[in-house]
């Protein structure tokens, strides 16, 4: 088995699939902190559907890359999400939008898709493609670009973003551009949202941005130890379940989704035994 | 000039008035102390303040040159979420903030500033442990730390001493009245009216009726009155003679 992984690995659209999946995994731990934190697990979900739903449109209109749409579309639901969430019932609005979005998103490829098998493609927009191998070269530079600018954004924005989590109104009387942060968040979260869906699939996204924060918060205790734990535990959970995934044949987003679901049950059972600060 | 001044301000949510017609002046070195019953619109009062909401009529003036975002703000408590993972100095050093602009990291200065303020709370030999995890009254410290980086002009408190046993609530009385000293403007919303007549140099009170003036016409007035029914000649005299010390 380590022979056949050796040889997988030699291979450069192995190398480069390995090198996006980690980033995609960093991106989304650094955000998944500040929406776990925030109480906004959801809208990662509601996001991704939101994406699935333009990749369909995208889908129909025989887009030669289907990014020019998913994106913009993508990241304009998510400003509107950000901007109403303070209203009643935003996670009911929420809900609706996600449901929404996915039954028209699967009526449209079914109506209009040329394509002979609707329910293969269907599948892989939800669950991730089977194999992450058959990325295409551009889409890895995309993705690896877009990787690097989120993180270099976090890293600029790391302090106003805990202000603006920690305590919005305390920010907001200080004189902090609060709305203006708030946008930046949510443009990342939806530029990660549709990064990760090449990896995992528009279904499983939140495993890939909740995870690992909540692994993360069980074992420590400030901002920035969590940060930097749950980035690190999301590349390694990434790393460990594309592996397996290459190696034993298994679908690539369930496998990383499962690592980082046992992980974190690992987490939990350790630091309940050894009495952790919980 | 006043460092703030009130006319004729109404507040409420989505047009539904709470109060009317409020007028009173802040100055330079004065203690406010807001008192009221529950729900009268104090905590609203403050917000509006601080322009986190805006007021439905009237005006809020800021005068020696006071800039909108020189306000401390230290928030009714349960307003900060349960468990967040964040270090005492992460929280404190956030209060800089608002002094960064769009520089991304915090100054050498600006984290001196930080540690000083905690060693001014006497908090700093907790600067690494975690928020959540401190007893509420070493909390409302390293909020008030927090709100010192902010600024150091004007603080506005939402019921600091809420949920204090007695003795942290003197500390924390006593906080705030040195700082108070130090040339800090402080308006606090405060449900303790005997600590309020002690401590503070005006009163504001808003309700069914509102009063607003120095604390000796607001023991004389129907409102103080209301609320001491007894003591009050005796909170008096003993706020007058903490007066004539000072
Ligand atoms: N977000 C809101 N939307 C609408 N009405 C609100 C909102 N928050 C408070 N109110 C109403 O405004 C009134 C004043 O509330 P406020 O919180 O200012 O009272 P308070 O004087 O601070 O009371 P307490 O002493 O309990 O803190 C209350 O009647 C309350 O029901
Ligand atoms: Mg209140």
């Amino acid at each position: 088995m380590i022979d056949k992984l050796a040889l997988y690995l030699q291979y450069s659209f192995v190398q480069y699939a390995l090198i996006v999946g980690m980033l995609i995994a960093l991106c989304s731990a650094l955000l998944g902190v500040t929406l776990v934190l925030k109480r906004f697990s959801f809208i990662g979900d509601g996001l991704s559907h939101v994406a699935f739903a333009t990749m369909a449109i995208a889908a129909v209109l025989n887009l030669s890359n289907n990014m020019y749409l998913v994106m913009p579309l993508t990241i304009l639901c998510a400003v509107i999400l950000f901007r109403t969430k303070t209203k009643a019932r935003g996670d009911a609005v929420l809900a609706m939008l996600s449901v929404t979005a996915l039954a028209f998103g699967y009526l449209f490829m079914n109506i209009f898709s040329s394509s002979s098998n609707v329910s293969g493609d269907v599948c892989s927009t939800l669950f991730g493609s089977t194999s992450i191998l058959t990325l295409k070269k551009e889409d890895v530079i995309l993705c690896a670009a877009l990787s690097v600018v989120v993180v270099v954004v976090f890293i600029l924005f790391y302090n106003k973003i805990f202000a603006v989590t920690f305590d919005e109104d305390f920010a907001k009387a200080a004189g902090t551009r609060v709305n203006c942060y708030n946008l930046v968040i949510s443009v990342v979260i939806a530029v990660i949202i549709v990064l990760a869906m090449n990896l995992v699939g528009s279904l499983l996204i939140s495993a890939l941005v909740i995870f690992p924060a909540l692994t993360a918060m069980r074992i420590f205790r400030s901002f920035l130890s969590v940060t930097v734990c749950a980035a690190i535990v999301s590349v390694f959970c990434a790393l460990l379940g594309m592996l397996v995934s290459i190696t034993m044949g298994t679908p690539v987003g369930s496998t990383i989704v499962a690592v980082d679901a046992i992980v974190y049950a690992l987490t939990v059972c350790v630091t309940a035994v050894v009495g952790g600060r919980r | 000039m006043a460092l703030l001044t009130i006319s004729d301000l109404s507040l409420g949510y989505d047009s539904r008035i709470i109060v009317e017609g409020l007028n009173f002046t802040v100055n330079e070195g004065d203690y406010l102390c807001i008192v009221g019953e529950n729900g009268s619109g104090k905590s609203t009062l403050m917000r509006t303040l601080l322009h986190l909401q805006e007021p439905l009529g009237g005006q809020i003036r800021m005068g020696d040159g006071l800039a909108k975002n020189e306000i401390g703000y230290l928030p009714q408590q349960n307003a900060i979420q349960k468990d967040f993972p964040a270090s005492v100095r992460e929280v404190v050093l956030s209060g800089c903030q608002a002094r960064c602009g769009w520089h991304p990291f915090y100054s050498r200065e600006q984290k001196k500033l930080a540690m000083d303020n905690m060693r001014r709370m006497g908090i700093d030999n907790l600067a690494r442990r975690c928020y959540s995890e401190l007893s509420g009254g070493q909390q409302q410290r390293v909020l008030l730390a927090r709100a010192l980086c902010a600024t150091q002009r004007i603080l506005l408190l939402d019921e600091p001493v809420t949920g204090l046993d007695p003795k942290v609530t003197m500390e924390m009385y006593d906080c705030i009245a040195n700082l108070n000293r130090e040339g800090v403007t402080i308006i606090m919303i405060s449900h303790d009216i005997a600590a309020a007549v002690q401590y503070a140099s005006h009163i504001l009170h808003i309700g069914s009726s509102v009063f607003f003036g120095t604390k000796e016409d607001y023991l004389a007035s129907p409102e103080g009155r209301l609320f001491l029914p007894q003591d009050g000649q005796e909170q008096l005299e003993r706020a007058t003679e903490g007066g004539d010390a000072k």
